[in-house]
């Protein structure tokens, strides 16, 4: 197995690694220091743009790309607003940067708020992670200590102020512009785009929503240059390291650096240590949260066109496709954020539909009627299919539903919910045929129980 | 009954009303210091925050009842969320519900036999990677196995005292 360097995990072995002294011994802060004391703002964003960071939170979207969007005329201050609400299913790895390196964040929301012109920073954070909010506080608390967030970073005239703010527990916050609302202590409600949060976002002025993962990238991408830190991926316009995780039959369960391009073939069985039960091949992948439709190890790539974007990877497994930004989408679903749910042949793929569309359901915020009628009626078909009760046009069914919530919504929750659910329908169609038709109750998942007790 | 904040928790409050340019910004964040302390957002609770923060009390009522993480009913001293998302299920999520139904003898959203848990069901905790998991009040554990889930709920059921709370 490839042994990649440690760039944004460089701190993750280090006992105390969350107390300033330890992180500052190894290079905490380096970076912001000279960020203050010798680089204009826009020199510090083009060294993102070169860095070719796409977004870490699901989109995708290129970081210095977005920060450019804000307005240069506006009379207000811009606000940073970090994304750590980490709710999409199969997504564990900010928690490791918050809980392990606080000061990463920190040092990097110094950075950018230098670059955007952004004086407050708000970390919004999902309030079930109490030990994300208690390593935040206590490292934001350490750098006002030193001077680092307060009246002259670095004895520069740039104030700064970073606050902690604890969400309520709702899926949906996670979507920038209803983070936004709850953020302003209104129901978390996405808000209709345009205007952009860039324009229009929190308390009515100009804002940049990025990732955890996104804004802890900043100091490696300042001390290491743009060029070079993009050049560490293994593809173009997609730059960089960033953490993959991996959940459900694998022997090692996680969450890894490694360059932008490693394969799910490397994450399963060179990271993750392989399928967790010898006996059980894989099945199914579902490669960058729950929101992203499903892939299979038997797909192979087919883009006998010299121009095709998959064109390199014709003819091989889906799972040895480089997982980028754009290889992803090519191939019919989307990396999202990055960490995969892993599935052995034990796995009824009714029965993962029905536990995702439940979440679906749960979560939906409700403003529109195609979202939440769909997901509340894909769920109850699902739970009828699962218990032995379902009818052959159930099958149909299910498709024109799903199909019914794309693109007419306020956010693109309802796309995240009818996408996974047409894949899963795609590529599995056969096992939801069988089980409209057969009448026999499909409850598959945790026929692995306990023995998780014996992964490390 | 009306509800009153502690001295202590009074400072934060003072604190937390100059992060933000608006008073009502502060909503989420009071809401979870006032259900420290008394267990759930009573409607007292909600005219206090309503009162402080010069918004009505039917807009505190509606941010309380989007959110998962406030209890709008009295729990035990407890709150067992059982993570029932598919990383979870997948290795035995629902395992770990049904046996803490048995133990407790109650069903989810209810209380235990001895009023020392409330059992509740999870979303996706973002504990994925060390699945099975449930989270106790502040605390998460993971890679769980029923036998590690019944020493953990013996330890916190020894510590709890009922009757007192
Ligand atoms: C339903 C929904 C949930 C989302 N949840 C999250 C989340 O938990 N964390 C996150 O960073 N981004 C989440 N996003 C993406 C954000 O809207 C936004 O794109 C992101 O925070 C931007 O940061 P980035 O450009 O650094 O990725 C979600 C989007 C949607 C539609
Ligand atoms: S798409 Fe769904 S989650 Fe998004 S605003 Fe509409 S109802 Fe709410
Ligand atoms: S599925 Fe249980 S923590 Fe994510």
């Amino acid at each position: 197995m490839a042994d990649f360097p440690k760039v944004l995990t460089s701190r993750y072995g280090i006992p105390q690694s969350h107390q300033l002294k330890v992180a500052e011994q190894h290079g905490a802060y380096s970076a912001a220091r000279q960020a203050f004391t010798t680089m204009k703002p826009e020199q510090i964003m083009a060294e993102v743009k070169d860095a070719n960071i796409r977004g870490r939170g699901g989109a995708g979207f290129p970081a210095g790309v977005k920060w450019g969007f804000l307005p240069k005329d506006s009379k207000l201050a811009p606000y940073l607003v970090i994304n750590a609400d980490e709710g999409e299913p199969g997504t564990f790895k900010d928690r490791t940067i918050m809980e392990i390196d606080p000061h990463r964040l920190v040092e990097g929301c110094l950075i950018t708020m230098r670059a955007v012109g952004a004086h407050v920073c708000y970390i919004y954070v999902r309030g079930e992670l109490v030990d994300s909010i208690k390593r935040l506080e206590g490292a934001i608390e350490e750098a006002r200590e030193r001077g680092y967030v307060g009246k002259q970073p670095f004895g520069v005239d740039h104030p700064t102020q970073i606050y902690v703010h604890m969400g309520g527990g709702a899926y949906i916050c996670g979507e920038e512009t209803a983070l936004l609302n709850s953020l302003e202590g209104m129901r978390g409600e996405p808000r209709l785009k345009p205007p952009f949060p860039a324009v229009k976002g929190a308390f009515g002025a100009p804002t940049i929503v990025n990732n955890v993962e996104t804004v802890a990238s900043v100091p490696d991408i300042i001390r290491l240059t743009g060029k070079v830190w993009s050049d560490q991926s293994r593809l173009p316009r997609d730059g960089g390291t960033r953490l993959y995780g991996v959940s459900g039959h694998v022997k090692k369960p996680g969450v890894y650096e490694a360059p932008v391009g490693l394969t799910l073939r490397e994450l399963i069985y060179d990271f993750g240590g392989g399928m967790l039960r010898d006996d059980r091949p894989l099945k199914a992948i579902i490669p960058g949260g729950s929101s992203t439709p499903v892939l299979r190890p038997e797909d192979l790539v087919h883009a006998p066109d010299a121009g095709h974007p998959l064109h390199p990877w014709h003819g091989k497994s889906h799972i040895d496709v480089p997982m980028g930004v754009d290889t992803f989408r090519a191939l019919g679903t989307m990396l999202g954020t990055c960490c995969a749910i892993v599935m052995d042949n034990s796995v009824q793929m009714v029965d993962v539909a029905r536990n995702l569309m439940h979440f679906y359901s749960h979560e939906s915020c409700g403003q529109c009627t195609p979202c939440r009628e769909g997901t509340g009626w894909l769920h109850d078909v699902l739970v009828n299919l699962c218990d032995g009760k379902g009818r052959p046009q159930d099958v149909d069914l299910l498709v024109e539903i799903a199909n019914n919530m794309m693109g007419n919504t306020i956010c693109a929750f309802a796309d995240g919910t009818a996408m996974p659910m047409l894949g899963l329908l795609q590529k599995f169609r056969d096992e939801f045929v069988a089980a409209a038709a057969s009448g026999v109750p499909a409850h598959s998942l945790g026929a692995t129980a306990r023995v998780s007790g014996g992964v490390a | 009954m009306t509800f009153t904040l502690s001295a202590e928790s009074e400072k934060i409050l003072d604190e937390l009303l100059t992060r933000y340019p608006t008073k009502r910004a502060a909503c989420l964040p009071l809401l979870h210091l006032c259900q420290r302390q008394a267990g759930w957002v009573s409607p007292e609770v909600i005219d206090f925050v309503a009162k402080r923060l010069e918004i009505a009390a039917s807009e505190v009522q509606g941010v309380v009842t989007f959110y998962t993480m406030y209890h709008q009913k009295q729990v035990a001293p407890n709150v067992v969320w059982v993570c029932r998302t598919l990383s979870c299920d997948l290795r035995g999520g629902r395992e770990l519900q049904h046996h803490l139904e048995k133990r407790f003898g109650c069903g989810v959203n209810e209380t235990s036999q001895d009023g020392k848990f409330t059992l509740k069901k999870a979303e996706c905790l973002a504990a994925c990677g060390q699945a099975p998991m449930v989270q106790i009040n502040d605390s998460y554990h993971e890679n769980l196995t029923l036998e590690s889930l019944d020493r953990l709920i013996d330890d916190i059921a020894a510590k709890t005292a009922v009757g007192k709370q």
